[in-house]
């Protein structure tokens, strides 16, 4: 995806027609006529409505508007109006209706305007015609009323609505409307012209509007008004910190901003999370100094052998670990960047350190600290090999890591279900051991099967012959 | 497993049940025409040669509607990608045609403004499709470009995906109205309906489910009362509304019917799938996937296990009419390119782009143990060996394997189960900060609110608190606040739902997927996709009646109404099988391959219309908060 966003956006610069990818070829101009033809079909069944021809649209050069205006108007004619029963019925949407006698104005005198053609109107088009003009000026609208008009493109004006209450009643038909474009232009009035305070304090028992608003603040970015609102309304939690934070981009600033969130209050789970996160991003600055010389002086072998492809700041604490397991697997617990000390510290689960550290050292191919991994003493001093992970997982990570043969068949010989074992050896061709798990289910026939799948002349054809040819073996 | 299987092995042609009097699909492309006549007409408002700017993701929609010489004829010189940055054209009348958010505008606003600032003088417009919005216009009054800029609106709200595939291409509206809330893209969807009711109706039955389907069809409702009846033969008879929060199972789970796996790896934008190198073994293609490509179709609703047999039947037929070349005469040859060979050629290359896709689907589902995954989400709908699907889960955050797999697995654990225990919760949650970083602490909290991955509540304790706030205070109020809980105290009820719509097969049971039995085959066999099954039984029954326990279940706000003209000639019985069905939030290509299979069926033809084309990554990434 990435990818090809990046070739559009090569393509794109060069901006030349001849590269551009449209898949229509057909002749242009029957096409037209085809279109023409279609929308002619639509409009008959429109009805005319000849007072709309009346008004000339005009653009904005002053001409008058061209050959497919009609089209358009076809599309958009939707907007004339009918005094009959609404055909379908009004079901209801979970908000309390308002009562209309809260508004003081009467129902008839919406509509008395006329309607014009055109779903939308913007003010510009309305200033052109004298018709709006009046209806502009003349309008004693409700707040229901304006609402409506403002759903519907009409011209409106907020600005009569002084009150408190007129506000408030406002937004609440706004909501009811379940138009989320007239709930934010109504709340973009009240932010304008109410006290932080009571705009605040209203919202408070007006969900579907604060949530509007918390929408609004957070697309125009304007992180100090949204901050303040969350915090009247204690919500502090990772929502608002987390948003600040990303936008940091020096590790420095980063660090001192995530120390004043430590005192905010985050439920205590999450707390844990943050606190952690501070702590990571410190050891991250000091190891980053650190290991960048070390690069840059050229005397650790490690680095030189296996340079440091991007910084360690600001990733994530698993990648940290094996960063460290990678780079600093060997130095004692006591320094920052010790493995060990990372999974004391941050409290890593043994599964998670396992699987971690044994991705890093087997990418090294340090096979010996791989197999250190597993060995475990019991009490009498015998080693045996142990795994939080089950062998088949293991198998998987150091196949991926692509460890040899040799090595692999070590911890295939540790899985515990034969079938499984069988089709794991199969899979990374352990042949011997395939042929020892054969001989110990005495299955002569799949013994014999597997002679022809190794090498003529191998070692392991060689020990399938033995084993078959041994009388003294007893077979199922 | 499929070689054994003769010629026809497709449903398509062996359905046993299938009806074959299905009506026929109205005609969409009358949609595109009008957009474009639309677009050309808003062009000539702006006379003289303009540069045009284009917003990223509306490019591909203009592909498909509109091609370069259409805008060159209305005097378009130059066109250009928005990209938030200072701009380089020198033509003295700018085009701008974008989305109605306010990041574009603000940039819009700094153009004309560093043009004031340099005493450059020259016209811009905005052209906002489908709407403009309020707050844009705030936005260049506040930065006093307001009178210095004309705008308009370009209403293309439905873009034809294919025959029976309408989107609206606003993959923003999934976040915009389920996690953040805002409902300005309520109007647009009741628009986009007043749209299709107006060129295909009048609709006679409504049917829908979810909070935003009611606020929908109540927004469409006012604006057919608004404008003009009229009395035209219908085109499609019936509407089903549905919000994706209804069922958010479906779409988190693996695709594994070809048209789906095909988007989930490939990623198929706006009808058009770009295969690399690894697919056609030379330069990367772009294709076109619908019903115009002969191969696809008859593979898009399979299951994938059925593809490989199916296109090397194909092959081999395809090589029977070729090898008939041999001993022909010259005469016959002629007939034989003149009239097939271009066939056979189109065929062939189709044939070798789809074999090749397949082969890379399988090496990277090989590579990422495809089998166990899809065990473990088979566990999960069933409800079975949950601990060792929450340790298989583990392992992957462990692994740091795709942070968007994990995050899609352990959504899926949580609805299934009713959320997590406590415990899990936190276990899990901190170690998949570990893995993939503390970032996610937003995702996180995104995911409780939308009830996609919450910890279970120590008992009733939400309903209990609910029932008695609702009781302090009146009816009024009391909507007001189920609203603020309903995202607190959602629940899943999967568990329930399924026993009650029989939405998990028992298992054990074979499964012939080549012989589908019912939607269930497009997740292979193992779950029947909640939201068809919704829709399958409210035709059934014409509306809800006897599923109030599932609706109970789903959180209510169910409706079906039946509108005036609904019953009234007898001619309009193709129509009623005619079916629109409108994803409010997104749908998923399994889901449209199911209701597909439902209408073959039961003789209906389903029309869907999404807001976007979705699936699991693009739902998770949708809420995913880091890359602010």
């Amino acid at each position: 995806m990435m990818k090809s966003k990046a070739d559009e956006e090569d393509y794109w610069n060069s901006s030349k027609f001849k590269a551009f990818t449209f898949d229509d070829e057909d002749d242009e101009f029957s096409r037209l006529k085809e279109s023409k033809q279609a929308v002619n079909s639509i409009r008959r069944l429109v009805e005319e409505d000849d007072d709309e021809d009346d008004v000339e649209k005009v653009s904005w050069s002053g001409e008058p508007v061209g050959s497919i205006s009609w089209s358009v108007r076809e599309t958009a004619a939707s907007n004339q109006r009918t005094d009959r029963e609404p055909t379908f019925p009004k079901i209801n949407t979970d908000t309390p209706t308002l009562s209309k006698s809260n508004s003081g104005y009467s129902l008839s005198s919406l509509f008395k305007g006329k309607t014009k053609g055109g779903n939308f109107q913007s003010f510009n088009d309305c200033e052109s015609e004298l018709h709006c003009m009046n209806e502009w000026m003349n309008d004693d609208w409700s707040p229901e009323e304006t609402i409506q008009r403002m759903q519907q493109g009409k011209a409106f004006s907020l600005e009569k609505f002084r009150s408190l209450q007129d506000k408030l009643l406002l937004l609440d038909f706004a909501v009811s409307a379940h138009d989320g474009n007239v709930i934010t232009a109504v709340l973009i009035y009240l932010k304008r012209t109410l006290g932080k305070e009571v705009l605040f304090r209203e919202l408070e028992s007006r969900q579907t509007a604060l949530r509007h608003l918390i929408q609004y603040l957070t697309e125009t970015r304007d992180q100090r008004l949204l901050l303040e609102l969350l915090r009247s309304l204690c919500r502090t939690g990772p929502c608002t910190t987390g948003r600040e934070h990303l936008s940091i981009t020096d590790e420095n600033k980063r660090r001192d901003f995530l120390k004043s969130c430590l005192s905010l209050p985050f439920s205590p789970e999450d707390s844990a999370h943050v606190q952690d996160h501070f702590t990571l991003l410190e050891r991250q600055i000091i190891i980053e100094a650190t290991d960048r010389q070390a690069e840059r002086g050229g005397k650790v072998e490690i680095f030189q052998k296996f340079p440091r492809r991007a910084s360690i700041l600001n990733m994530p604490l698993v990648t940290t670990l094996y960063y460290c397991c990678f780079y600093h697997y060997t130095e004692p617990e006591g320094t920052y960047s010790s493995s060990l000390n990372i999974r004391q510290t941050f409290k890593i689960s043994e599964k998670q350190y396992f699987v971690t550290a044994l991705a890093a050292r087997a990418k090294l191919k340090a096979w010996s600290d791989v197999d250190a991994l597993f060995t475990s003493r019991n009490w009498l001093g015998f080693t045996r090999k142990k795994s939080p992970l089950s062998f088949q997982r293991v198998v998987d990570i150091l196949q991926k890591n692509s460890a040899p043969t040799q090595v692999l068949q070590d911890y295939v010989a540790l899985v515990d279900d034969a079938e499984l074992r069988i089709s794991l050896a199969q899979k990374h061709k352990c042949h011997d051991i395939v042929i020892n798990t054969y001989r110990d289910l005495k299955d002569r026939q799949l013994l014999l099967g597997y002679r022809g799948k190794v090498e003529r002349g191998s070692a392991e054809e060689r020990k399938i012959d033995e084993l078959l040819n041994n009388p003294r073996r007893r077979w199922k | 497993m499929s070689e054994r299987c003769p010629v026809p092995l497709l449903w398509p042609r062996m359905a046993h049940s299938a009806r074959r009097d299905s009506p026929e699909l109205p005609d969409f492309s009358l949609l595109k025409r009008l957009a474009r006549d639309q677009l050309v007409y808003l062009l000539e408002q702006l006379p003289g040669k303009k540069d045009l700017f284009i917003e990223a993701d509306l490019m591909s929609p203009l592909d498909r509607i509109a091609n370069v010489s259409t805008l060159k004829e209305h005097e378009v010189d130059k066109l250009y990608k928005v990209e938030y940055k200072p701009i380089t054209s020198t033509s003295d009348q700018l085009c701008f045609l974008i989305r109605p958010r306010i990041k574009t505008v603000k940039w819009i606003c700094d153009v004309a403004n560093a043009d004031k600032a340099t005493g450059k003088f020259r016209r811009y417009k905005i052209i906002f499709t489908p709407q403009k919005f309020y707050a844009c216009e705030a936005v260049l009054e506040e930065q006093g470009i307001f009178g210095d800029v004309t705008t308009d609106e370009w209403a293309f709200y439905l873009l034809p995906l294919d025959d029976d595939i309408i989107s609206l291409e606003l993959p923003e509206f999934f976040r915009d109205n389920f996690l953040a809330g805002d409902q300005r893209w309520v109007r647009t969807a009741g628009s986009a309906l007043h749209l299709l009711h107006s060129l295909y109706g009048p609709f006679s039955k409504v049917y829908g489910i979810g909070r935003c389907s009611k606020m929908a069809y109540e927004s469409w409702r006012e604006q057919v009362a608004e404008g003009e009846q009229r009395t035209r033969q219908a085109e499609i008879g019936r509407v089903f509304l549905i919000d994706r929060d209804v069922d958010f199972v479906t779409p988190l789970c693996s695709q594994v019917v070809y048209e789906g796996l095909v988007d989930d790896i490939f990623r198929i934008k706006c009808g058009c799938v770009e295969f690399g190198p690894d697919v056609t073994s030379d330069k990367s293609v772009k294709v076109m996937l619908n019903s115009q490509d002969k191969v696809f179709n008859e593979i898009r609703n399979e299951h994938f296990s059925n593809v490989f047999g199916f296109l090397s039947q194909k092959a081999r037929n395809l090589q029977t009419a070729y090898d008939k070349r041999r001993g022909m005469d010259i005469k016959q040859m002629k007939t034989f390119v003149s009239e097939e060979l271009k066939g056979l050629k189109q065929e062939h290359r189709l044939l070798s782009l789809h074999i090749g896709a397949s082969e890379s689907i399988m090496k990277k589902k090989t590579k990422q143990d495809f089998q166990e995954l899809l065990k473990t989400e088979h566990s999960l709908l069933e409800g079975f060996e949950i601990r060792e699907c929450i340790s298989f889960i583990e392992e992957h955050i462990n692994r740091q394997v795709s942070m968007i797999q994990s995050l899609r697995l352990l959504c899926l654990l949580s609805i299934t189960e009713n959320g997590l225990m406590p415990k899990d919760y936190r276990s899990l949650k901190a170690q998949y900060l570990q893995s993939y970083g503390v970032d996610h602490l937003l995702t996180f909290a995104n995911l409780r609110h939308l009830g996609l991955l919450v910890e279970q509540q120590p008992g009733e304790t939400l309903t209990v608190m609910e029932s008695k706030v609702g009781k302090l205070v009146n009816d009024k109020t009391a909507g007001k606040l189920t609203d603020a809980f309903s995202s607190l105290a959602r629940k899943s009820n999967f568990r329930a739902l399924s026993r009650r719509l029989n939405l998990v097969p028992k298992s054990g049971e074979e499964y012939d997927l080549r012989v589908p039995r019912d939607m269930a085959y497009i997740f292979s066999g193992a779950y029947v996709p909640l939201s068809c099954k919704l829709i399958e039984q409210v035709l059934e029954r014409d509306g809800w009646t006897g599923l109030e326990e599932v609706t109970k279940l789903l959180n209510g706000n169910e409706f079906a109404v039946t509108g005036s003209n609904g019953a009234d000639s007898k001619a309009k019985n193709d129509a009623q099988r005619i079916i629109l069905v409108m994803f409010l939030g997104g749908c998923t290509f399994s889901e449209i391959s199911a209701l597909r299979f439902l209408g073959r069926e039961k003789g209906y033809k389903f029309i869907v219309v999404a807001t976007a084309i979705t699936n699991s990554s693009r739902l998770l990434e949708s809420l995913l908060d880091n890359h602010v």
